[in-house]
């Protein structure tokens, strides 16, 4: 059977004004933040083009090049992950926009508690983004210290982090600090009773959080449509604070949202939820096969409003970039997907002393009886190394 | 082949095993870069296009389309022409084992198990077993723990899964241990003992009974022989609430057998015990009174040498078709009854009695009752259109008679309409009896235990497996002749289960 599965459930709609006009062919555009059109022609907004108004040709150009970069990079991992190389991977494209506009608009202290998808957030924390692949090379049970770019440890724990992020932001209050924690979600996370619970928490205690909801519109094979009756954005009413729908493929948008999202938090107003309405073009992860559950007009319908596409376009109808610019990108990132890739054939696995090391903080009897027991095991495989433990003989 | 590298086919889902080769997108011969495409696959999730790990020219493909091959497979081989030792390294061989670079005195751990759990290299490779070293190790003594003793009959070893080992550390030397006492005492313990060794312990595994560990142990210390009790479990296992009822079952049994003499606090009132007829009781009697003053009984009986039968459960026991299904002689029964059933039809019939005279209802379907005694008392669900069904699926439709009896779920519905039944006094050791028709129906067979007998054979007395049967008829139905022959019908399968085939 080819890739051109049965063409799965149309989900029917009673009242097209409730749903998020997601559908392929819809064409309805919902109602959302929008500063750069999917044709890449500026909007005026009245609250929130201010945000952006500081953007200068080179900031578009390094929005540009980060969205740009972190896709060849999704790319490569991809492939890596077909050759072999990493035991999965989940992919980002289509969500650069969603993740570099929000990422570039948070400042050094703030603190990002990301899903296992955030690759594009990484970036913008300064990451080494060839740490991000440890783990799913399955070497690591994380792959850097979230301390130092205060962006926390992928959470494969659906909506988990949403609980820490809050449970950050009340100690960022009781510190008295000038930041604000963020936390990224999914659409399908939206579901899980962890959301409900922080939300709550986020209310109650007026934390300085940010909710930034991806809704990439599968959660795998679940469309949003099957989990909210209303834009995930209006939820946030329920709880008493602002929600806003931002066209997630618009890096500007989504950067001038998030600005005003962070300023709002740390101005002591609370917590803010931002529904970015984006749509995930590739597979849930590369153990997935998107086309078993959705059609792909749909996927043809998100790739014209492709976020990167339409700052192109922007940047060459305003003349800020010309293709040298984006030749030289291409040469970058391709340099740089080849470093990955070496960076990643390079890596080894822990040693078996690090399982046992990292048990309790100072040495145990029984960890090191273990221990000792594990390795006179491992030495009696034929195919193991030749050793010379104390009195082995041939 | 130094300068030809090898792609094995890895592991595109979360565990996946295996791929099938849908087409090429190279052929030999062809230049290649990195992350080119080079092959459509199929797994079990999805169709994937693989790039190239490697940068180079196709030297050969190693697996045809349309083969199925296991992950780790090598599928093509792709040669470093022009640029030999470019910046592509061989991916499949890229995770080295970790640890190389350890302290030399604790090398280790650097076997592949601390490798990276990854899709082309080791992972495939861990659906084999690892061999052991043929040496032994020397005993390591620890503190605290007394130095390992060498099994004297070796157990099956089955190693526990990497990573699982080291909970409790069993004797290390376990699997050196023998080897040793073999090369140090030549003839001490001839291998051949140890095969036979080894070969009992293997089938005390096969036919040990299937429990969870939590009920293994709580039947250890109640002290229940699994065996004893019934298992209902999905897979065939002994079941807690399995475990549970035998238990109360033989607890009522064992308690009022010790109190039942004992006078009670005021011994006029425990002289005689006063127990109102209701309920399923009620029902019972009321039946069999019906049955055994309207229907007059005829009652036959043939012992029958059952050891084919047992033979054939055995194997179907040991089937693969039949894994998971617990399948016993009453099955075999079953069929038999259904068999000889359809030979003389007027044995699965009932009489009515109407107010224009009296009819004979033969019925061209076979409900099939089963008695069963159970905590409310005696059910007599039946199996509907038992005709229709295959041995499996009688056999699953015997299992799940028994487990709804027992758990006291069978519904009025399945003890309806019933056209002919078997009781199976056997399962409680007795040989034979003369069974009481059930209302409405003609004939019951009445199917007692199996236990090995001295039996002649060819003029020679030798040890058979025996059983007897016994029929009750209603004679009005059923004449001396017919219920003979039935019951020889249904004596010949159990002797000859083969002629089922017929």
């Amino acid at each position: 059977m080819g890739p051109e599965h049965l063409p799965t459930t149309e989900f029917e709609i009673e009242d097209p004004g409730q749903t998020l006009g997601a559908l392929a062919g819809s064409g309805e555009e919902p109602d959302m933040v929008q500063l750069l059109d999917a044709e890449g022609v500026l909007r005026e907004d009245p609250a929130y083009s201010r945000y952006v108004a500081d953007l200068d040709g080179e900031a578009l150009r390094a929005l540009y090049r980060d969205m740009f970069i972190i896709r060849r990079f999704d790319i490569e991992a991809t492939a890596l992950q077909r050759q072999g190389e990493l035991a999965l991977w989940p992919p980002l494209q289509g969500q650069e926009a969603a993740q570099i506009g929000s990422g570039r608009a948070l400042r050094p202290q703030d603190y990002a508690f990301p899903t296992y998808r955030e690759h594009g957030v990484a970036l913008t924390r300064n990451v080494d983004l060839a740490d991000l692949l440890r783990q799913f090379r399955g070497i690591s049970n994380g792959g850097w210290d979230p301390r130092q770019n205060n962006f926390h440890l992928y959470t494969l724990v659906l909506a988990a982090q949403t609980l820490h992020a809050v449970g950050y932001a009340m100690g960022i209050q009781r510190d008295g600090a000038d930041a604000v924690s963020i936390a990224y979600f999914g659409d399908g996370a939206s579901s899980e009773g962890d959301v409900h619970e922080s939300m709550v928490f986020a209310a109650s205690n007026n934390a300085p959080v940010v909710f930034f909801c991806q809704n990439n519109h599968w959660a795998i094979s679940v469309p949003t449509e099957v989990q909210s009756r209303i834009p995930l954005a209006n939820r946030a009413s329920g709880y008493g604070f602002p929600g806003i729908r931002v066209d997630g493929n618009d890096v500007l948008a989504v950067h001038a949202v998030t600005k005003w999202a962070l300023e709002h938090a740390a101005s002591g107003q609370g917590p803010v939820l931002i529904e970015a309405f984006t749509y995930r073009v590739g597979a849930h992860t590369t153990a997935d096969d998107p086309t078993k559950y959705r059609v792909t007009a749909e996927e043809d319908a998100w790739r014209r409003k492709d976020p990167l596409l339409r700052l192109e376009k922007h940047l060459r109808s305003a003349g800020l970039a010309d293709d040298a610019f984006f030749a030289a990108l291409q040469v970058e990132s391709d340099a740089f997907a080849k470093q990955i890739r070496s960076a990643v054939l390079a890596m080894e696995g822990p040693a078996m002393e690090d399982s046992f090391n990292t048990v309790y903080a100072d040495p145990h009897p029984l960890v090191a009886e273990e221990l000792a027991w594990f390795k006179q095991y491992e030495a009696g495989f034929a195919d193991a190394e030749a050793g010379h433990t104390a009195g082995e003989t041939r | 082949m130094p300068n030809t590298q090898i792609f094995k086919l890895p592991d595109v889902g979360e565990g996946l095993t295996e791929a099938e080769i849908v087409s090429w997108k190279v052929k030999p011969g062809d230049a290649v870069a990195v992350n080119d495409v080079l092959v459509e696959i199929e797994t079990a999730k999805s169709l994937v296009e693989l790039p190239s790990p490697f940068e180079g020219v196709v030297a050969e493909l190693l697996v045809p389309e349309g083969r199925t091959v296991d992950v780790g497979t090598p599928i093509i081989a792709v040669s470093a022409a022009g640029a030999p030792g470019k910046a592509a390294k061989p991916a499949g061989k890229a995770p080295k084992p970790a640890g190389k670079a350890a302290a030399p005195s604790s090398n280790a751990e650097s076997g592949p198990a601390a490798e990276p759990l990854v899709g082309s290299g080791p992972k495939a490779d861990a659906v084999k077993r690892r061999p052991r070293r043929p040496l032994t190790l020397p005993s390591l003594h620890l503190p605290g723990r007394p130095a390992p003793q060498a099994p004297a009959a070796p157990e099956v070893h089955l190693p526990a899964p990497h990573g699982q080992a080291t909970h409790v550390p069993p004797a290390p030397t376990l699997d050196g241990a023998t080897p040793v006492a073999d090369e140090a005492l030549p003839g001490a313990k001839a291998p051949q003992q140890r095969g036979e060794t080894m070969q009992a312990a293997v089938s005390r595994l096969i036919t040990r009974v299937l429990a969870k560990p939590p009920v293994r142990k709580a039947a250890k210390d109640l002290g229940i022989d699994l065996a004893d009790v019934t298992a209902t479990g999905r897979g065939g296992e002994v079941t807690k609430q399995d475990l549970l009822s035998y238990q109360a079952q033989r607890d009522a049994e064992v308690d009022a057998a010790e109190q039942f003499w004992t006078p009670g606090l005021d011994p006029q009132a425990r002289r005689i015990e006063r127990i109102p007829v209701k309920g399923i009781r009620k029902i019972t009697a009321q039946n069999m009174v019906k049955s055994a003053f309207s229907a007059p009984h005829v009652s036959i009986f043939v012992d029958v040498d059952a050891s084919r039968t047992m033979e054939f459960v055995k194997r179907l026991k040991a089937s693969r078709d039949f894994e998971g299904i617990k399948v016993s002689p009453l099955l075999i029964l079953a069929k038999a009854v259904i068999w000889a059933a359809a030979r003389n039809p007027s044995v699965n019939a009932t009489w009515a009695s109407g107010p224009d005279g009296d009819e004979i209802l033969v019925h061209h379907y076979m409900n099939l009752g089963i008695a069963a005694a159970t905590p409310r008392g005696l059910l007599v669900p039946n199996i509907k259109d038992a005709q229709n069904l295959s041995l499996k699926e009688l056999a699953m439709a015997l299992n799940q008679l028994a487990a709804r009896a027992r758990e006291g779920k069978t519904q009025p519905a399945e003890m309806q309409d019933g056209t002919l039944t078997i009781t199976n006094i056997g399962a409680l050791g007795i040989d034979t009896g003369t069974p009481i028709i059930n209302p409405g129906e003609v004939a019951i067979v009445a199917f007692g235990t199996i236990k090995q007998k001295p039996w002649v054979l060819d003029g020679e007395v030798i040890p058979r497996w025996i059983t007897t049967l016994g029929g009750s008829f209603d004679h009005r139905v059923v004449d001396g002749d017919l219920s003979a022959r039935f019951m020889a019908d249904v004596a010949a399968i159990m002797e000859e289960p083969a002629l089922l085939l017929d």
